[in-house]
């Protein structure tokens, strides 16, 4: 699938989550998406910068605007190394936390997007890919 | 099967321009194409000159295989010409007839070359004949797709046109809703009704659904997301209209709608004003014509 | 900016959260406040909203404990102003904020907690009866 515009931020710390969250907003904006879309995926974006800040032990997300075939979407690939997630379907369910969540965050995440994918394995990492079409 | 280069179909169109042009186009027009009037001969004549040029290019540059890159531009124009007609009300078979039509002057063009042996010819024919209908089929599924983009560009259309919000007083709205609800059709609901309560700073929305078919569990789940939306954003949502069969069926499959609501647009109207600290009286007849004349006493006063 | 400032305005506090908050600070607001309930007595606490892009689970979860810990401390939270497309995006994630009051405007959350005052206050003066 052709990326015309790729961007990396490196989540370390949690300004770095902020940092996301404002990368997310320029990049969908500039894929023209409507203001409750681009809404949406800012949101899923914090989630998923946090889960990987507080259970991945830090990582990163890429940002992509994609076109295909002139449909233009934005995705975020979000890639940690930490503990990964044991048993995903339970990880996906509302009201799941390990941590200090409301347990929200990934099925948050996933239904605030139009693709959603997740691959992890336990000690050695999780990774998340979400987008959002025009 | 003798191996058919492009470059050999590519040179046979060099060659024999000057009669397939004229046979191409004269067969697209015995087809119909300019009857309706949309497009000129001009025009045709235009496409269709410049998609043998740009067919020759291809096969001179990569053969006759249509998935290699030398054929974007030949793909790139159909895709053009596709979309167009689909835009301008052409059938699916008159749109094709462009590619398909082009078989016939191809053809009399091989069979009237005299370096060509029996075998190269039936090749070329068979090869030629692959090449055209996988072009055919390209310009038809781009077809579609237009015609797809242009039904769903009108369902947004509808749905946008189907969902006024009206204001019933100030600070009362009705979202008067008509039609079945769909994920996408709430979605614009939605967006219109919480966009008309923050312009009018409207503090009660009621959501008639008198116009609404059935109520399933999907459509309820909808509804209760647009009260739940306007709720946080501090308004206040009631449903009104719900149909007495309609009611059964949702007793009948669960269907529970933890929200206030009333029989009819005017009940929920009253109970709005009501929460609103107003209330509606009924006057004494006469009164209300007396009320249009200054009364006597204030004159005196 | 290391704390969002948090005013007094007669017996509810006022917070208008206008930056972009990373965690931290979301949790030392939710620290400030329930001390400045305490310290002032405040019966309401109005949490101005309107400038907020977008609201993820951490920040509705402040907003849910803000509003139970002032409960527990007998003042009344009202969240005011969401923008439209926070509000549905808040729903499709999952949070319905239940025991947040909310307000259209800071005008509006300020007549809700007045009004709960003085129908407190009149059950007061009934008590007295």
């Amino acid at each position: 699938m052709p990326t015309t515009k790729t961007e990396r931020v490196e989540i370390r710390q949690s300004d770095d989550v902020v940092r996301v969250r404002q990368q997310t907003r320029t990049l969908a904006v500039e894929v023209g998406l409507s203001l409750v879309d681009q809404t949406k995926i800012v949101t899923a974006s914090s989630e998923l910068a946090r889960n990987t800040l507080d259970y991945g032990g830090g990582g990163e997300v890429v940002l992509e605007i994609l076109d295909q075939a002139g449909r233009r979407g934005l995705r975020l690939t979000f890639e940690d190394r930490g503990a990964g997630i044991p048993d995903i379907e339970q990880a996906l369910k509302d009201g799941f936390t390990t941590g200090k969540g409301m347990g929200l965050g990934l099925g948050g995440a996933k239904r605030l997007c139009n693709e959603f994918s997740i691959a992890s394995k336990p000690g050695e990492g999780t990774k998340v890919i979400i987008a959002r079409w025009k | 099967m003798t191996d058919v280069a492009g470059s050999d179909i590519a040179s046979l169109v060099s060659r024999n321009e000057q009669t397939i042009l004229p046979e191409w186009l004269e067969l697209q027009k015995k087809a119909g194409t300019l009857n309706t009037g949309r497009i000129s001969e001009g025009e045709l004549q235009s496409q269709s000159q410049n998609f043998l040029h740009l067919l020759r290019d291809a096969l001179a540059k990569g053969g006759n295989d249509v998935s290699n890159p030398v054929y974007e531009p030949a793909k790139a124009m159909l895709n053009d010409l596709s979309r167009s007609r689909a835009l301008q009300g052409f059938t699916p078979s008159e749109t094709a007839t462009f590619i398909f039509s082009l078989k016939e002057p191809l053809f009399n063009a091989l069979n009237r070359d005299q370096t060509l042996s029996p075998e190269k010819i039936a090749a070329t024919v068979w090869t030629t004949t692959l090449l055209l209908d996988e072009l055919g089929l390209f310009t038809l599924e781009i077809f579609q797709k237009s015609r797809e983009e242009v039904i769903i560009r009108q369902q947004r259309e509808i749905a946008e046109l189907s969902t006024p919000v009206v204001k019933l007083w100030d600070g009362i709205l009705a979202l008067p809703l008509i039609g079945t609800l769909d994920s996408q059709r709430t979605q614009v609901v939605m967006e219109n009704l919480l966009q008309t309560i923050v312009d009018d700073e409207a503090e009660i929305a009621i959501i008639d659904i008198t116009g609404v078919p059935t109520v399933d569990t999907l459509t309820a789940q909808h509804l209760l997301k647009t009260v739940a939306a306007a709720r946080l954003m501090g308004a206040d949502c009631m449903i009104s209209g719900i149909r007495p069969q309609i009611a059964q069926t949702m007793v009948h499959l669960g269907v529970e709608l933890n929200v206030i609501s009333k029989a009819t647009l005017a009940d929920a109207f009253g109970l709005a004003l009501r929460q609103t600290g107003r209330t509606v009286t009924r006057i004494k007849k006469g009164e209300w014509q007396a009320g249009l004349k200054p009364k006597a006493g204030e004159q005196g006063a | 900016m290391d704390r969002i400032p948090i005013l007094k305005f007669g017996n509810a506090l006022l917070v208008t959260i206008q930056v972009d908050m990373h965690d931290r600070l979301a949790t030392t607001l939710e620290e400030d406040l329930t001390s400045k309930i305490v310290a002032h007595s405040a019966r309401g606490v109005l949490i101005d909203i309107s400038a907020l892009e977008i609201v993820d689970s951490f920040i509705g979860r402040m907003l849910d404990n803000i509003a139970a810990v002032s409960r527990i401390l007998d003042a009344d939270t009202v969240v005011v102003g969401m923008r439209p497309a926070v509000a549905i995006t808040l729903v499709e994630l999952g949070l319905s904020l239940a025991g947040v009051k909310t307000a259209l405007n800071v005008e509006r959350g300020m007549a809700l907690i007045e009004g709960r005052l003085s129908e407190s206050e009149a059950d007061d003066a009934d008590d007295e009866d």
